[in-house]
């Protein structure tokens, strides 16, 4: 099958394409040409006005929690992946806290398999230590072998620093990252951000020190080990700092960001409501200027979910006793444009860089080209899209996020990956009958 | 006079007049607490429910009286045999439990925030009995009616509250009246026990009791929790007696009096010598029979007037 995307303007980081109002030729899922189209080219094609719209390569979210195996009433990978699709997502990295964990090469396999026939790549972080209980080491090479693309114990930090260090080593063998969540276990008591607010509301509190402290932690490791350190949703100041700093010694460290830590502070708790709870918890609005410095100056690398969902009865509770995290796989290219690059914060080739080219780049995956003979790895966005959001209509199995209602600028609505697209809820298949 | 909410949830927020209010009122209900007959009609026909989540037994008891003494029918329901042990959701027990058409709920739970959250769900008056760290607005109510009895005013006063302020909901229901009422608060306790943050509150921080005892009009001692986990935020019982814990030698020091107030039950020997407990200058039962009075008030005028 031929599709044609007309009149798009093309932005691509990498390979340094910027065209405007050009059109597209898709045959059979591959791109076959650029530019100006003849009778012939056009002829028995599907075509696709993107007048005003910016088609980027797929973007990739490097924090997701997919759910499968264990908590398959919360999400599959089958959801999951949808639920990136029409966020606008053609990649995903999914976390390994599940049940069980994935330690094992046969749970990656098993994960990799459930994805196989979707438009969305998935690709499993596997866990650092056995049961990410932080005691030996998890399997590496045979995880790497069966597809994982780095390690984390995912929800706590790598407990000991002895355990970090084998890690480091181990992993950097395979040029793998180690991701880290970084809160020291013995401050990590708590429910929100500790402050003003916490003390108001009377919710035991969690420091930002917690965060920093092991931030610090990993990156003089990663210095002494010369491993690759990357910060998942780092949200202090402190940190923010310690990472730029790191950086200008040339230690390998990156760090990605998530939209609820530049959107919203520890206000929201006010309410109660347990979809503003999550780890690490919403900080102050100090805390966010200084992220927003950090995505500004390279600092922060990647703009990433941690999608988090939960059923509707486990949020449902007092907010002490709630589960963190929210879903975000939809919701997140509309926050980063509303909160960044319409507030001019960054532009759209930046914003391209952060959430398609440089999580790549840090979990080694192939960064899709813009090439006649390249399979087709796109994302359609128009920036100037106002809507609202309606957790009703997320493909995700769960609708815990703080931000229903809530008007944004900018969405992506359309994906193109693996001779598949997907575009106005409706699937399409690209392969040639 | 009718109050600006339907509930009490805490008393943040809450305006001067409200408290005023419901001081006044519970004057009214103190004189009745002194007659042969203590019970009222007022609130006959009203069904209360007093859901306990965390054991409790002055606070509960306290309520249950002041229910009774209004006529109401009191229903108590706590954790040890309820559907919480069946896997039942809080909020579906709390669903049912409405089903069986309660006019207000008068809640204690080990959560910061759950009675703001049972305000969503259902439709009765709810009241805070105590919410994890949070508020215990009642208690705050019969202190502030206690000083106010014994000293004529709270205007002006300066009044110091001592002990694990950190993580006592007392504390904080406290700090938030009392300044609504213009009254100089200050906390006084080991470093460890008071939030980073609490200056932010508006209140001043004493780490010397002896200073703390010469400032203040009132000293609002806390009790100190003699369990594991609260045991890690001080070294031993004996450098906390020793260094916070308020006796008659120290209040000898001063030459002036000072008005003792504890919300109970008290650790003798550990936040007040016995010889403090006991003396002139506390008024600990009084604080109990105020707490009966002070609930028939907020129980009759969020059940009549609201």
């Amino acid at each position: 099958m031929k599709i044609i995307l007309k009149n798009v303007d093309i932005i691509h980081p990498e390979d340094i394409v910027n065209l405007k109002g050009t059109s597209v030729l898709v045959d059979n899922g591959i791109i076959s040409k650029i530019g100006e189209l003849n009778q012939a080219e056009i002829r028995g094609a599907k075509e696709f006005d993107f007048s005003g719209k910016i088609l980027v390569p797929g973007l990739f979210d490097m924090h997701v929690h997919l759910r499968e195996p264990g908590r398959e009433d919360e999400e599959t990978v089958l959801t999951g992946c949808n639920s990136a699709a029409a966020g606008g997502f053609t990649g995903v990295a999914c976390m390994p806290n599940t049940e069980p964990d994935i330690d094992t090469a046969e749970v990656v396999k098993f994960i990799k398999e459930q994805a196989a026939n979707h438009l969305v790549d998935v690709y499993p972080v596997a866990a650092a230590s056995l049961g990410r209980k932080g005691e030996i080491i998890s399997p590496m090479a045979e995880l790497v072998e069966a597809g994982a693309v780095a390690f984390s114990d995912d929800g706590v930090a790598i407990r000991t620093s002895a355990v970090l260090r084998r890690a480091f080593e181990y992993a950097n063998m395979y040029n793998t990252p180690i991701i880290e969540h970084c809160e020291d276990e013995s401050l990590a008591d708590g429910a929100m951000n500790e402050g003003v607010n916490s003390t108001l509301l009377g919710l035991p509190a969690l420091a930002s020190v917690a965060e920093d402290i092991i931030v610090s932690r990993d990156i003089l490791m990663a210095e002494y080990t010369g491993g690759r350190i990357h910060i998942a949703h780092i949200s202090t100041k402190n940190s923010v700092n310690l990472v730029r700093d790191a950086k200008k010694k040339g230690i390998k460290v990156t760090a990605e960001v998530t939209p609820h830590h530049f959107t919203l502070t520890d206000d929201a708790v006010k309410s109660y409501d347990t979809n503003f709870k999550m780890n690490p918890p919403l900080r102050t609005q100090d805390d966010i200027i200084a992220i927003i410095k950090g995505i500004k100056d390279g600092t922060i690398d990647c703009i990433a979910s941690d999608h988090a969902p939960h059923s509707i009865e486990e949020k449902e509770t007092e907010f002490q006793f709630a589960p963190n995290g929210i879903v975000g796989l939809e919701t997140i290219v509309g926050l980063s444009s509303t909160e960044l690059l319409h507030k001019n914060k960054i532009s759209i080739e930046e914003l391209v860089n952060k959430l398609s080219i440089n999580p790549r780049r840090i979990l080694n995956i192939p960064i899709p080209k813009f090439e006649v003979g390249a399979v087709a790895n796109f994302t359609i966005i128009d920036p100037d899209l106002v809507w609202t959001v309606d957790v009703s209509k997320f493909k995700s199995k769960s609708k815990n996020s703080p931000f229903d209602k809530r008007l944004l600028t900018g969405k992506a609505i359309a994906v193109i990956n693996r001779k598949k697209m997907y575009a106005d809820n409706q699937w399409i298949d690209l392969v040639s009958a | 006079m009718a109050l600006s909410s339907r509930h009490l949830l805490g008393l943040q927020g809450v305006p001067k007049e409200d408290i005023q209010t419901i001081l006044d009122t519970a004057n009214t209900f103190r004189e009745i607490l002194e007659r042969p007959i203590k019970k009222v009609p007022t609130l006959q026909g009203k069904t209360v429910v007093n859901l306990f989540y965390e054991s409790s037994t002055r606070t509960r008891i306290s309520f249950e009286l002041a229910e009774k003494r209004l006529s109401a029918d009191a229903i108590n329901f706590s954790i040890s045999g309820s559907s919480v042990s069946k896997g039942e959701t809080f909020k579906d027990t709390m669903k049912n439990i409405e089903a069986m058409k309660v006019d207000m709920v008068v809640v204690r739970h080990s959560a910061a925030g759950t009675p703001l959250y049972l305000t969503k769900i259902c439709n009765s008056n709810i009241i805070n009995a105590g919410d994890g760290t949070h508020e215990h607005p009642t208690q705050a109510l019969l202190d502030m009616y206690s000083i106010r009895q014994k000293i004529g005013r709270l205007e002006g006063l300066k009044i110091c509250i001592v002990g694990d302020i950190a993580h006592s909901r007392v504390a904080l229901s406290n700090i938030f009246g009392l300044k609504t009422m213009g009254v100089k608060v200050s906390v006084c306790g080991p470093s460890t026990m008071i939030p980073r943050d609490i200056k932010d509150l508006g209140v001043d921080v004493i780490y010397d009791i002896d200073e703390a005892i010469q400032e203040n009009d009132v000293l609002n001692v806390l009790r100190i929790q003699l369990e594991r986990k609260a045991r890690e935020y001080f070294p031993s019982i004996r450098e906390y007696a020793k260094y916070f814990g308020i006796t008659q030698e120290r209040l000898d020091k001063i030459g002036k009096d000072i008005l003792i107030l504890h919300p109970g039950p008290i650790n003798r020997g550990v936040e007040l010598s016995s010889e403090v407990a006991d003396g002139s200058s506390q008024i600990i039962l009084y604080q109990v029979t105020n707490g009966v009075a002070i609930r028939m008030a907020v129980l009759y005028l969020l059940g009549t007037l609201n």
